[in-house]
Protein backbone atom coordinates (compact mmCIF):
# COMPACT_ATOMS: atom_id res chain seq x y z
CA UNK A 1 0.00 0.00 0.00
CA UNK A 2 1.45 3.43 -1.07
CA UNK A 3 2.34 6.54 0.75
CA UNK A 4 0.66 9.54 -0.70
CA UNK A 5 3.05 12.37 -0.75
CA UNK A 6 1.91 15.22 -1.55
CA UNK A 7 4.72 18.61 -2.41
CA UNK A 8 2.99 21.58 -1.57
CA UNK A 9 4.45 25.63 -0.69
CA UNK A 10 1.53 27.71 -1.08
CA UNK A 11 4.36 30.45 -3.14
CA UNK A 12 5.08 29.54 -6.63
CA UNK A 13 8.81 29.16 -7.90
CA UNK A 14 10.43 28.20 -4.26
CA UNK A 15 10.65 24.53 -5.65
CA UNK A 16 8.28 22.28 -5.46
CA UNK A 17 8.41 20.96 -9.11
CA UNK A 18 12.22 20.71 -8.45
CA UNK A 19 12.06 18.63 -5.26
CA UNK A 20 9.26 16.29 -6.81
CA UNK A 21 11.42 15.26 -9.54
CA UNK A 22 14.43 15.18 -7.43
CA UNK A 23 12.43 13.37 -4.27
CA UNK A 24 11.20 10.92 -6.76
CA UNK A 25 13.67 10.09 -8.36
CA UNK A 26 16.08 9.69 -4.95
CA UNK A 27 12.95 7.18 -3.61
CA UNK A 28 12.94 5.43 -6.86
CA UNK A 29 16.85 5.03 -7.02
CA UNK A 30 16.84 3.38 -4.08
CA UNK A 31 14.14 0.76 -5.29
CA UNK A 32 11.23 1.91 -4.51
CA UNK A 33 8.24 1.79 -6.76
CA UNK A 34 7.12 5.62 -7.23
CA UNK A 35 4.77 7.58 -9.15
CA UNK A 36 5.10 11.23 -9.55
CA UNK A 37 1.47 12.77 -10.39
CA UNK A 38 1.48 16.84 -11.99
CA UNK A 39 -1.75 18.27 -10.30
CA UNK A 40 -0.64 21.85 -12.19
CA UNK A 41 -3.87 21.62 -14.99
CA UNK A 42 -2.77 24.12 -17.38
CA UNK A 43 0.63 24.77 -16.41
CA UNK A 44 1.90 21.37 -15.90
CA UNK A 45 5.59 21.59 -15.97
CA UNK A 46 6.48 18.14 -14.42
CA UNK A 47 6.98 16.18 -17.63
CA UNK A 48 9.60 18.50 -18.75
CA UNK A 49 11.69 18.48 -15.55
CA UNK A 50 11.33 14.87 -15.90
CA UNK A 51 12.57 14.78 -19.79
CA UNK A 52 9.26 13.31 -20.28
CA UNK A 53 7.48 15.66 -22.55
CA UNK A 54 7.13 14.25 -25.28
CA UNK A 55 5.80 11.17 -24.46
CA UNK A 56 2.74 12.87 -22.95
CA UNK A 57 -0.30 11.21 -24.71
CA UNK A 58 -2.99 10.79 -22.02
CA UNK A 59 -3.05 13.00 -18.77
CA UNK A 60 -4.85 13.05 -15.16
CA UNK A 61 -7.88 14.80 -16.59
CA UNK A 62 -8.55 11.97 -19.25
CA UNK A 63 -7.80 9.12 -16.31
CA UNK A 64 -10.43 11.17 -14.04
CA UNK A 65 -12.79 11.11 -16.70
CA UNK A 66 -12.49 7.92 -17.33
CA UNK A 67 -11.04 8.80 -21.10
CA UNK A 68 -8.40 6.65 -20.71
CA UNK A 69 -7.12 3.73 -18.14
CA UNK A 70 -4.45 4.74 -16.02
CA UNK A 71 -2.01 2.30 -17.39
CA UNK A 72 -2.32 4.49 -21.02
CA UNK A 73 -1.72 7.58 -19.13
CA UNK A 74 1.49 6.64 -17.25
CA UNK A 75 5.22 6.70 -18.36
CA UNK A 76 7.41 5.10 -17.23
CA UNK A 77 10.59 6.99 -16.96
CA UNK A 78 13.53 5.63 -19.72
CA UNK A 79 15.97 6.13 -17.02
CA UNK A 80 14.48 4.79 -13.94
CA UNK A 81 11.94 1.02 -14.56
CA UNK A 82 10.10 2.35 -11.21
CA UNK A 83 9.40 5.67 -11.77
CA UNK A 84 6.19 6.72 -13.44
CA UNK A 85 4.74 10.08 -14.11
CA UNK A 86 0.77 10.85 -14.06
CA UNK A 87 1.52 14.41 -16.54
CA UNK A 88 -1.26 17.01 -15.84
CA UNK A 89 -3.40 18.48 -18.72
CA UNK A 90 -2.40 21.68 -20.37
CA UNK A 91 -5.78 22.46 -22.36
CA UNK A 92 -8.44 21.51 -19.97
CA UNK A 93 -9.70 23.29 -17.09
CA UNK A 94 -8.84 22.74 -14.12
CA UNK A 95 -12.40 22.48 -12.80
CA UNK A 96 -12.35 18.90 -14.68
CA UNK A 97 -10.73 17.43 -11.88
CA UNK A 98 -13.46 15.95 -9.50
CA UNK A 99 -12.19 14.88 -5.50
CA UNK A 100 -13.85 11.93 -6.31
CA UNK A 101 -12.00 11.64 -9.46
CA UNK A 102 -8.77 12.40 -7.76
CA UNK A 103 -8.95 9.85 -4.72
CA UNK A 104 -9.95 7.07 -7.92
CA UNK A 105 -6.92 7.54 -9.62
CA UNK A 106 -5.01 7.78 -6.03
CA UNK A 107 -6.94 4.37 -4.97
CA UNK A 108 -5.99 2.53 -7.89
CA UNK A 109 -2.05 4.11 -7.72
CA UNK A 110 -1.76 2.78 -4.18
CA UNK A 111 -2.01 -0.52 -5.03
CA UNK A 112 0.57 -0.58 -7.84
CA UNK A 113 3.51 1.59 -6.29
CA UNK A 114 5.46 2.38 -2.81
CA UNK A 115 5.20 6.12 -2.78
CA UNK A 116 2.94 8.46 -4.97
CA UNK A 117 4.23 11.89 -4.88
CA UNK A 118 1.89 15.04 -5.84
CA UNK A 119 3.54 17.84 -7.13
CA UNK A 120 1.09 20.92 -5.91
CA UNK A 121 0.22 23.28 -7.77
CA UNK A 122 0.94 27.28 -6.34
CA UNK A 123 -1.74 28.99 -4.39
CA UNK A 124 -4.42 27.53 -2.09
CA UNK A 125 -7.23 27.33 -4.85
CA UNK A 126 -8.61 24.01 -5.75
CA UNK A 127 -5.72 22.72 -7.90
CA UNK A 128 -3.70 22.87 -4.15
CA UNK A 129 -6.19 21.96 -2.16
CA UNK A 130 -6.88 18.38 -4.21
CA UNK A 131 -3.19 17.74 -4.24
CA UNK A 132 -3.48 17.35 -0.76
CA UNK A 133 -6.50 16.48 -0.01
CA UNK A 134 -5.77 12.67 0.35
CA UNK A 135 -1.81 13.21 1.56
CA UNK A 136 -0.06 10.95 4.15
CA UNK A 137 2.32 13.29 4.18
CA UNK A 138 3.16 16.78 3.36
CA UNK A 139 6.37 18.25 2.23
CA UNK A 140 6.13 21.95 2.77
CA UNK A 141 8.49 23.60 0.17
CA UNK A 142 10.66 26.97 1.79
CA UNK A 143 12.96 29.47 0.59
CA UNK A 144 14.31 31.33 3.59
CA UNK A 145 12.48 34.45 2.47
CA UNK A 146 9.58 36.09 4.09
CA UNK A 147 6.83 35.64 1.60
CA UNK A 148 7.45 32.04 1.27
CA UNK A 149 7.87 31.47 5.34
CA UNK A 150 3.82 33.55 5.42
CA UNK A 151 2.99 31.10 2.50
CA UNK A 152 4.03 27.76 4.10
CA UNK A 153 2.24 28.80 7.39
CA UNK A 154 -1.12 29.25 5.59
CA UNK A 155 -0.18 25.91 3.58
CA UNK A 156 0.48 24.32 7.18
CA UNK A 157 -3.08 25.74 8.64
CA UNK A 158 -4.78 23.43 5.52
CA UNK A 159 -2.90 20.78 5.74
CA UNK A 160 -4.69 20.79 9.34
CA UNK A 161 -7.89 21.30 8.65
CA UNK A 162 -8.67 20.87 5.07
CA UNK A 163 -7.33 17.25 4.22
CA UNK A 164 -9.32 14.44 4.45
CA UNK A 165 -6.81 12.71 7.38
CA UNK A 166 -7.84 16.33 9.63
CA UNK A 167 -11.37 16.10 9.01
CA UNK A 168 -11.03 12.76 10.29
CA UNK A 169 -9.44 13.92 13.66
CA UNK A 170 -5.95 12.26 12.46
CA UNK A 171 -2.76 14.32 11.52
CA UNK A 172 -0.74 14.68 8.10
CA UNK A 173 2.84 14.27 8.90
CA UNK A 174 4.21 17.19 7.83
CA UNK A 175 7.60 18.16 7.00
CA UNK A 176 9.94 21.23 5.95
CA UNK A 177 11.92 21.22 2.93
CA UNK A 178 14.58 23.98 2.96
CA UNK A 179 15.38 25.51 -0.51
CA UNK A 180 17.87 27.58 -1.87
CA UNK A 181 19.20 27.75 1.21
CA UNK A 182 22.56 29.54 1.40
CA UNK A 183 24.84 28.68 4.49
CA UNK A 184 27.56 31.84 4.34
CA UNK A 185 24.65 34.76 3.70
CA UNK A 186 22.41 32.84 7.04
CA UNK A 187 25.60 32.86 8.58
CA UNK A 188 26.22 37.01 7.90
CA UNK A 189 22.61 37.63 8.76
CA UNK A 190 21.68 38.17 5.29
CA UNK A 191 18.96 35.38 5.12
CA UNK A 192 16.82 33.50 7.49
CA UNK A 193 18.52 30.62 9.51
CA UNK A 194 17.20 27.50 9.01
CA UNK A 195 16.46 27.74 13.35
CA UNK A 196 14.81 30.56 12.70
CA UNK A 197 12.22 29.26 10.07
CA UNK A 198 12.07 25.83 11.77
CA UNK A 199 11.09 28.02 15.30
CA UNK A 200 8.28 30.38 13.50
CA UNK A 201 7.15 27.39 11.06
CA UNK A 202 7.30 24.35 13.96
CA UNK A 203 7.68 21.46 11.60
CA UNK A 204 10.03 19.02 11.75
CA UNK A 205 12.50 19.66 9.04
CA UNK A 206 13.37 17.18 6.22
CA UNK A 207 16.30 18.39 4.80
CA UNK A 208 18.15 21.41 3.78
CA UNK A 209 18.50 21.98 -0.17
CA UNK A 210 21.59 24.37 -0.83
CA UNK A 211 21.75 26.84 -3.77
CA UNK A 212 23.14 25.49 -6.59
CA UNK A 213 24.03 25.78 -10.11
CA UNK A 214 23.39 21.84 -10.79
CA UNK A 215 19.20 22.21 -10.21
CA UNK A 216 19.05 24.56 -13.25
CA UNK A 217 21.63 22.32 -15.07
CA UNK A 218 19.24 19.14 -14.31
CA UNK A 219 15.95 20.69 -15.00
CA UNK A 220 17.83 22.23 -18.21
CA UNK A 221 18.52 18.29 -19.67
CA UNK A 222 14.85 16.94 -18.38
CA UNK A 223 16.91 14.42 -15.38
CA UNK A 224 16.15 14.67 -11.52
CA UNK A 225 18.62 16.33 -9.78
CA UNK A 226 19.58 13.20 -7.80
CA UNK A 227 20.22 11.58 -11.43
CA UNK A 228 21.95 13.81 -13.31
CA UNK A 229 24.93 14.79 -10.63
CA UNK A 230 24.01 12.02 -7.87
CA UNK A 231 27.20 13.90 -6.02
CA UNK A 232 26.34 17.09 -6.52
CA UNK A 233 25.12 19.19 -2.92
CA UNK A 234 21.80 19.38 -4.33
CA UNK A 235 21.54 15.81 -5.45
CA UNK A 236 23.12 14.68 -1.75
CA UNK A 237 20.74 16.73 0.57
CA UNK A 238 17.49 15.03 -2.12
CA UNK A 239 19.15 11.62 -1.76
CA UNK A 240 19.03 12.49 2.47
CA UNK A 241 15.37 13.90 2.76
CA UNK A 242 14.08 10.56 0.67
CA UNK A 243 16.12 8.28 3.30
CA UNK A 244 14.32 10.33 6.13
CA UNK A 245 11.14 10.01 4.26
CA UNK A 246 11.64 6.50 4.55
CA UNK A 247 12.58 6.82 8.30
CA UNK A 248 15.84 6.36 8.00
CA UNK A 249 18.20 8.63 10.81
CA UNK A 250 20.01 10.43 8.70
CA UNK A 251 22.77 13.57 10.37
CA UNK A 252 21.56 16.95 9.28
CA UNK A 253 23.93 18.54 6.72
CA UNK A 254 24.37 20.72 4.23
CA UNK A 255 26.05 19.50 1.76
CA UNK A 256 28.39 21.88 -0.24
CA UNK A 257 29.72 22.05 -4.03
CA UNK A 258 32.23 24.34 -2.80
CA UNK A 259 35.29 23.88 -5.06
CA UNK A 260 38.86 25.00 -3.70
CA UNK A 261 41.17 27.58 -5.90
CA UNK A 262 41.88 25.04 -8.66
CA UNK A 263 38.37 23.72 -8.98
CA UNK A 264 37.21 27.50 -9.41
CA UNK A 265 39.80 27.73 -12.20
CA UNK A 266 39.74 24.47 -13.82
CA UNK A 267 36.54 22.98 -13.02
CA UNK A 268 33.74 24.61 -14.86
CA UNK A 269 31.61 22.05 -16.71
CA UNK A 270 30.51 22.60 -20.37
CA UNK A 271 26.89 21.43 -19.55
CA UNK B 1 29.65 55.19 5.18
CA UNK B 2 30.98 54.34 8.76
CA UNK B 3 32.36 51.45 10.37
CA UNK B 4 28.83 50.68 11.97
CA UNK B 5 26.66 51.18 9.08
CA UNK B 6 29.20 48.79 6.66
CA UNK B 7 28.34 45.63 9.70
CA UNK B 8 24.46 46.81 10.16
CA UNK B 9 24.18 47.35 6.47
CA UNK B 10 24.13 43.06 6.21
CA UNK B 11 22.00 42.10 8.91
CA UNK B 12 18.71 41.73 7.68
CA UNK B 13 18.02 38.60 8.48
CA UNK B 14 16.82 39.15 12.25
CA UNK B 15 14.28 41.91 11.00
CA UNK B 16 12.76 39.48 8.23
CA UNK B 17 12.51 37.03 11.21
CA UNK B 18 10.90 39.70 13.74
CA UNK B 19 8.71 40.48 10.96
CA UNK B 20 6.84 37.16 10.01
CA UNK B 21 6.97 36.36 14.05
CA UNK B 22 4.53 39.57 14.39
CA UNK B 23 2.35 39.03 11.16
CA UNK B 24 1.97 35.45 11.51
CA UNK B 25 1.16 35.78 15.23
CA UNK B 26 -1.71 37.82 13.94
CA UNK B 27 -2.65 36.00 10.89
CA UNK B 28 -2.91 32.45 12.25
CA UNK B 29 -5.47 34.03 15.00
CA UNK B 30 -7.52 35.40 11.79
CA UNK B 31 -7.60 32.22 9.54
CA UNK B 32 -7.62 29.78 12.62
CA UNK B 33 -11.25 31.64 12.84
CA UNK B 34 -10.25 32.52 16.37
CA UNK B 35 -10.54 35.99 17.73
CA UNK B 36 -7.51 38.32 17.20
CA UNK B 37 -6.13 37.67 20.65
CA UNK B 38 -3.05 39.43 20.03
CA UNK B 39 -4.83 42.32 18.83
CA UNK B 40 -7.20 42.44 21.92
CA UNK B 41 -4.66 42.05 24.53
CA UNK B 42 -2.94 45.11 22.77
CA UNK B 43 -5.87 47.61 22.50
CA UNK B 44 -6.22 46.27 26.52
CA UNK B 45 -2.64 46.95 27.43
CA UNK B 46 -2.87 50.15 25.28
CA UNK B 47 -6.22 51.23 27.89
CA UNK B 48 -4.70 50.10 31.07
CA UNK B 49 -0.97 52.09 30.95
CA UNK B 50 -2.63 54.87 28.99
CA UNK B 51 -4.65 55.59 31.94
CA UNK B 52 -1.27 56.38 34.16
CA UNK B 53 1.14 57.14 31.40
CA UNK B 54 0.75 58.46 28.19
CA UNK B 55 1.83 55.92 25.05
CA UNK B 56 1.95 55.84 21.78
CA UNK B 57 -0.58 53.29 20.02
CA UNK B 58 3.01 52.53 18.08
CA UNK B 59 5.27 51.93 21.35
CA UNK B 60 2.79 48.54 22.39
CA UNK B 61 4.07 45.48 20.77
CA UNK B 62 2.59 42.45 22.09
CA UNK B 63 4.30 39.40 20.36
CA UNK B 64 3.43 35.19 20.90
CA UNK B 65 5.87 32.54 19.94
CA UNK B 66 4.88 29.43 19.83
CA UNK B 67 6.86 26.41 20.22
CA UNK B 68 6.35 22.65 20.62
CA UNK B 69 7.27 22.68 24.29
CA UNK B 70 6.75 26.23 25.33
CA UNK B 71 5.19 29.14 24.24
CA UNK B 72 6.41 32.94 25.70
CA UNK B 73 4.15 35.89 25.46
CA UNK B 74 5.90 39.26 25.23
CA UNK B 75 4.45 42.82 26.01
CA UNK B 76 7.16 45.76 25.54
CA UNK B 77 5.82 49.38 26.31
CA UNK B 78 7.83 51.63 24.95
CA UNK B 79 7.80 55.08 27.47
CA UNK B 80 7.94 58.77 26.17
CA UNK B 81 11.07 60.06 28.19
CA UNK B 82 10.46 62.16 31.76
CA UNK B 83 8.67 65.38 30.01
CA UNK B 84 5.94 63.27 28.36
CA UNK B 85 5.19 61.27 32.11
CA UNK B 86 2.00 62.60 33.66
CA UNK B 87 1.82 61.72 36.91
Amino acid sequence: MAKVLVVTSGKGGVGKTTSTAALGGALAQGGEKVCVIDFDVGLRNLDLVMGAERRVVFDLINVVQGDAKLSQALIRDKRLENLSLLPASQTRDKDALTEEGVARVLADLRDKFDWIVCDSPAGIERGATLAMRHADVAVVVTNPEVSSVRDSDRIIGLLDSKTEKAEKGERVEKHLLLTRYDQGRAERGEMLKKEDVLEILSIPLLGIIPESEEVLRASNVGTPVTLNNPNSAPGRAYFDAARRLKGETVEMMIPSDKKGLLGKLFGRRAA
Amino acid sequence: MNLMSFFNRRTSAPVARERLQILLAHERGIVGGKSDLLAQLREEILAVVGRHLSVERDNVQVKMNRGADLSTLEIEVELPGPDGVRI
